[in-house]
């Protein structure tokens, strides 16, 4: 039994002139416990849909999620969100630290919904976190105040703090220099390794796919697996796939690049 | 338990962060909480003087009275009065009681003899009307037994005798042909300018000293009976009083009626709904200002909603929280407001304000505290009602990227 397996999945939208955009086309996925799974493609293609959905802050049009082995329509909406908070962390390309807090209020902040010891510990264990991440020394600094790389390590360990099984990661180096990309990237790795989380990253950034165990491609809404050490290199046509390549978010930017998205929605009949 | 203490943590945060604005919001919800408090509370005393006032003349609730009339030269004699009364008071155990008498008596002042009005009482009148004395004591029940009769007169009296205060002992001779010498042991200010000498004597004691001439005769004042009793024996009690004097009294005319109607009830509900109703107004302003800013604050703080809702925060959670931010920041505003406005009446001499003074001054009532809070809490409730709907109406992903 998967951690997370999403079977058909579709995510669909009616918009203000009545048509109906479809997100997500059949979407079928399963993550296992420990693993790294990445997937890539460019924006409005529905990464982000994607790990709503996956994260439990989004609900599938049609098909089936099953978050170990359990049908999430069969979870009230309280129990949804009570194994959002306990069982995934979030890591946000624009980091979301809360504003005007320390870096230890900030990862303490999703243990005051924990329970028990974790929320009666909450300082210790967030201080505790800050120094895994190596910010053990910044603990009363205001998010402000810390470099980019700094404050997604912050929230890395905000993310972690509750111990998650599932550590979902929006484009993690996307406002990160590519060397300070690596550097998060393989503390993120390291901490997921270690805790056995885990791990899905949706990333057009190809280095930071190509960390992954396995690697998908979300096209038009569909999901299909790639290769990225081989093969799978070939969809991107001559975009260089060094480290810290990036897919380009507007295909007409690159000459010969296929287009692999296009912006404007899929119709399909109400 | 994890839930409740996270929110009120929470919020407590928020407060914590947002000082500025917090302070700026509730200012106002101070200010009202503390005008709300502090009128209650000078109701509350004005109320007591006016309470005070009237019981000073017509008695404390509820003073029933009876009054008695010859109807013609053939009534019974009014000596039988007294021990009629003493018969009913003890019928119906009635302890407050006070035969109450206006006459007139001699006194020889150094310019002479002269008659001056006398009230003949027993020694509960005191209590029973509150009656103030500046200098010396009222009458106790031992005055009674006293030789010399003991009397409380008014400063006019005591200058027209020509002593200077009662460090010196005081006496005046009472009566005309065999004067006994009397005792003045108390003083009363005089309550109008203009006022004549007067005097309060101890029933028994006037007439085992002095019979008025006019005491005996048909169409003189005779002495009422006034009993101090509990409201809600006083609608029983006032029927069979009449009856039975009545009864042992032929061709006397008996009205008994009590001083319930007095009014004093008019001012303290009037007083209280203009109370009521300016604080309200002061609340409803501030309370307003709160929800504006607590509005705006929300809208900057849709992120983080949607933030704490990826954490595991549940829209109940939401909602709370942001009930509870409201709520405990105008419980910190009523709380300031409420001792600001202790500080202020105990500061000011408010008994002074309202004329004679009250006699029982009330300590700072604690319902006016409680309804400072309750209305300053009540506020933040109403007033984060509108900004935790709007919180929790959010959809998380746009939350997230807002």
């Amino acid at each position: 039994m998967s951690l997370l397996e999403l079977t058909g999945v579709t995510r669909s939208v009616r918009l203000p002139d009545d048509r109906l955009l479809e997100i997500l086309r059949g979407v079928t996925l399963s993550v296992d416990t420990g693993e790294h799974v990445a997937v890539v493609g460019r924006s409005g293609t529905g990464k982000s849909t994607l790990l709503n959905i996956l994260g439990l802050l989004d609900a599938p049009t049609d098909g089936e999620y099953l978050l170990e082995g359990v049908p999430i329509g069969r979870l009230s909406a309280r129990e949804r969100t009570r194994r959002r908070g306990r069982d995934f962390g979030f890591v946000f390309q624009q980091f979301n630290l809360l504003p005007g807090r320390t870096a230890l209020e900030n990862v303490a902040a999703p243990l005051m919904y924990a329970q028990g010891r974790q929320f009666w510990r909450r300082t210790t264990l967030a201080a505790q976190m800050l120094d895994r991440v190596g910010l053990g020394d910044r603990l009363d600094t205001m998010p402000e105040k810390l470099s980019g790389g700094e404050q997604q390590r912050v929230a890395i360990a905000r993310a972690l703090v509750r111990g998650p099984r599932v550590i979902l990661a929006d484009e993690p180096t996307g406002a990160l220099d590519v060397e300070t990309g690596q550097e998060v990237m393989g503390l993120l790795d390291e901490i997921a390794s270690m805790t056995g989380a885990a791990l899905v990253t949706i990333t057009h950034d190809l280095a930071v796919a190509a960390r992954a165990q396995r690697h998908y491609r979300l096209t038009e809404g569909v999901l299909v697996p790639v290769d990225l050490g081989g093969a799978g290199h070939e969809w991107v046509g001559d975009v260089p796939t060094l480290p810290g390549a990036r897919l380009p978010v507007n295909p007409g930017a690159v000459a010969g690049v296929p287009e692999l998205a296009r912006p404007v929605p899929a119709q399909v009949e109400p | 338990m994890t839930g409740l203490v996270g929110a009120l943590v929470e919020a407590w945060d928020e407060l914590r962060l947002h000082k500025l604005r917090v302070l700026l919001a509730l200012i106002g919800v101070a200010a009202a909480v503390m005008a709300i408090t502090a009128v209650t509370a000078v109701v509350q005393m004005l109320t007591q003087a006016y309470t005070e006032a009237g019981e000073r003349s017509m008695g404390r609730q509820v003073t029933i009275t009876i009054d008695a009339y010859p109807r013609s030269e053939q009534a019974a004699p009014a000596s039988e009065l007294d021990a009629t009364y003493a018969v009913a008071l003890e019928r119906y155990g009635i302890t407050w009681a006070t035969r109450d008498w206006y006459t007139s008596v001699p006194f020889r002042f150094p310019d002479g003899t002269r008659q001056v009005e006398v009230r003949a009482v027993d020694p509960d009148l005191g209590t029973m009307q509150r009656v103030g004395v500046d200098e010396g004591r009222w009458f106790t029940d031992a005055d009674v037994d006293s030789y010399a009769p003991r009397l409380v007169v008014n400063d006019v009296f005591l200058e027209s005798l020509g002593a200077g205060g009662l460090e010196s002992h005081p006496t005046v001779l009472l009566g005309d042909e065999t004067p006994v010498r009397a005792v003045i042991v108390g003083v009363t200010a005089r309550r109008w300018p203009g006022e004549m000498a007067s005097a309060i004597v101890l029933y028994d004691q006037l007439t085992r000293w002095y019979t008025p001439e006019t005491s005996d005769g048909w169409g003189q004042p005779v002495p009422s009976l006034k009993v101090w009793v509990p409201p809600e024996a006083a609608d029983d009690l006032a029927p069979l009083l009449r009856r039975d004097v009545a009864a042992v009294l032929p061709g006397w005319d008996v009205q008994a009626y009590d001083n319930r109607d007095t009014g004093t009830g008019a001012l303290d509900g009037a007083a209280r709904w203009v109370a009521f109703g300016v604080g309200a107004f002061a609340l409803l302003l501030g309370g307003l200002g709160l929800v504006n800013i607590a509005l705006v604050t929300v809208r900057h703080r849709i992120r983080e909603i949607g933030i704490r809702r990826s954490f595991g925060a549940t829209s109940g959670r939401i909602f709370f929280g942001v009930l509870m931010e409201s709520v405990v920041a105008t419980a910190v505003a009523g709380l300031v407001g409420v001792v600001l406005a202790v500080a202020v009446i105990k500061n000011v001499p408010v008994d002074t304000l309202f004329g004679g003074g009250i006699q029982d001054r009330p300590p700072f009532p604690v319902s006016a505290a409680l309804v400072g809070m309750a209305c300053a809490t009540g506020v933040g409730a109403l007033a984060g009602l509108i900004p935790a709907t709007v919180a929790v109406r959010v959809k998380v992903i746009d939350a997230i990227r807002y």
